[in-house]
């Protein structure tokens, strides 16, 4: 009697926390550990370099059948809804209608989506967009190496994605498997950051950096280490050129969380 | 004895399902009153909340009825920031008497960490800002990070106690809406009094 007491007892607890430890694992399922370290930025020096402590990250960019399972659930975000504070005109224009992306590959990566919208995407799942430093972290690895930048199968790579056309069209998970096992942080899409707008562009000229002292307020390091880091240098350029409503054809994201 | 823990622990269970979908309801309705009248473009829709240099809690929509002009900066700042509020001073001195009660000056604070409610109170004080018309604004990181992101004002740590950000006056109008924008410093104050002026007048 005693016995047959404790199962039932035991089957009445494992059936309230089940729930729980399935929509935790649901969540974090389809994420990697980025284990933490030290690494020196584009824009940092050999004195200064950057921490990043460990994290997970969403092992492949948001794809347009997972936004629309989002706009289901958030009609505020459909595309004849949205506020425009918080998207431009073109958000979703590939879209067919606020809830069909009509001809576009399900599997690819959203895009035309704005920073508040991938923003709230993210935290919809209980995850964040990953900071810049984090990004970069995690993308400078190849298949092998923790810190790829110096390799130069790695650049070459990189440099001949920029000049291959839409390949926003193709599935997540078409590109490779880094060091973390995440897939597409390089070859698919530029990917939004939670704050992308940390950086400043200035002139080179002894002219424009007069200028620029009095837009913006503090001088210390911000040149680029390696000028031969194209690769690099063109994300923190276009970073520089966005604003959070802006949404691009190229542009996605994916979600981190922390550890 | 096994009969209460059933009972036990179906309270449990269904009480807190209970609890999440009425708190959901009350903030829908909540929301779908205030927001359903703002312009799409407005700040207002921004659910943030900020304390003050008086360690009030407030809403962004709170400041709804006047025209706005906001900086962001930080207090232990020592190089262009006090000379974004003298420009701030300078402007608010030149604005019409009769316009007074109609402008908020508004500085939000980019490193909430150091900068408290008593020490942006002290930061008033120091800078002879201390009747209603100067407010001085902390949030969340998260939060001071998406309100620069509306702003188009950037900003980064460079070191525990640095920051590096744009130097950008904005002006909205008293429904939210950005209507003027001026970076830099120390340039073309007239350009924002103007602005000020014209943004107020254009609501009454």
């Amino acid at each position: 009697m005693k016995l047959k007491q404790n199962k039932i007892i035991g089957l009445l607890l494992l059936s309230i926390v089940f729930p729980f430890v399935q929509v935790l694992y649901a969540q974090t399922k389809d994420m990697a550990e980025v284990k933490g370290g030290i690494y020196i930025p584009l824009y940092g020096s050999e004195d200064e370099p950057v921490e990043v402590n460990a994290f997970l990250m969403d092992v492949y960019p948001v794809t347009n059948a997972d936004y629309l399972e989002f706009v289901k659930k958030h009609p505020e975000w459909k595309k004849t809804k949205v506020k425009k504070l918080f998207a431009d005109e073109a958000y979703l224009s590939t879209w067919e209608s606020d809830t069909d992306f009509g001809e576009l590959n399900p599997n690819a990566p959203v895009t035309n989506i704005s920073w508040f919208a991938a923003k709230n995407y993210c935290e919809s799942q209980d995850k964040r967009l990953a900071t810049m430093d984090e990004w970069e972290f995690a993308a400078m690895a190849n298949e092998e190496f923790p810190d790829a930048r110096k390799i130069e199968s790695y650049n070459k790579y990189i440099l001949k994605w920029y000049e291959t056309p839409r390949t926003y069209n193709n599935s997540v998970g078409s590109t490779y498997r880094n060091y973390y096992g995440i897939y597409d942080l390089q070859g698919l899409i530029w990917e939004w950051t939670s704050d992308f707008n940390s950086v400043f562009m200035s002139g080179e000229s002894r002219k424009d950096s007069d200028f620029d002292s009095s837009l913006f307020c503090g001088s210390a390091a911000i040149g680029a280490t390696d000028l031969k880091d194209y690769a690099s240098f063109m994300r923190y350029a276009f970073r520089g050129s966005l604003k959070a409503r802006y949404t691009v054809r190229n542009l996605g994201f994916r979600c981190a969380k922390d550890f | 004895m096994l009969r209460y823990i059933y009972v036990l622990s179906f309270l449990i269970v269904f009480s807190s399902c209970n609890n999440a979908s009425s708190d959901k309801k009350e903030e829908l309705v909540t929301d779908a009153i205030d927001l359903s009248e703002l312009p799409d473009m407005s700040i207002y829709h921004l659910p943030s909340n900020w304390t003050t240099q008086d360690n009030e809690e407030i809403e962004l929509k709170d400041l709804q009825g006047k025209t706005l002009v906001v900086v962001m900066i930080y207090t232990s700042c020592q190089a262009a920031c006090p000379r974004l509020v003298a420009d701030i001073r300078h402007i608010q001195r030149d604005v019409p008497e009769s316009l007074e009660d109609d402008v908020q000056y508004v500085f939000v604070s980019i490193d909430p960490e150091v900068d408290t409610p008593e020490r942006l109170h002290a930061f008033a004080k120091e800078n002879k800002m201390e009747d209603d018309k100067w407010l001085f604004l902390r949030g969340s990181e998260e939060d001071t990070r998406e309100f620069a992101a509306v702003l188009a004002v950037s900003y980064k740590a460079i070191s525990p106690i640095d920051f590096s950000h744009s130097n950008i006056i904005s002006v909205f109008d008293k429904y939210g809406e950005l209507s003027f924008q001026r970076e830099g410093l120390g340039v073309n104050n007239k350009s924002v009094v103007d602005a000020i002026i014209e943004t107020t007048n254009k609501g009454s």
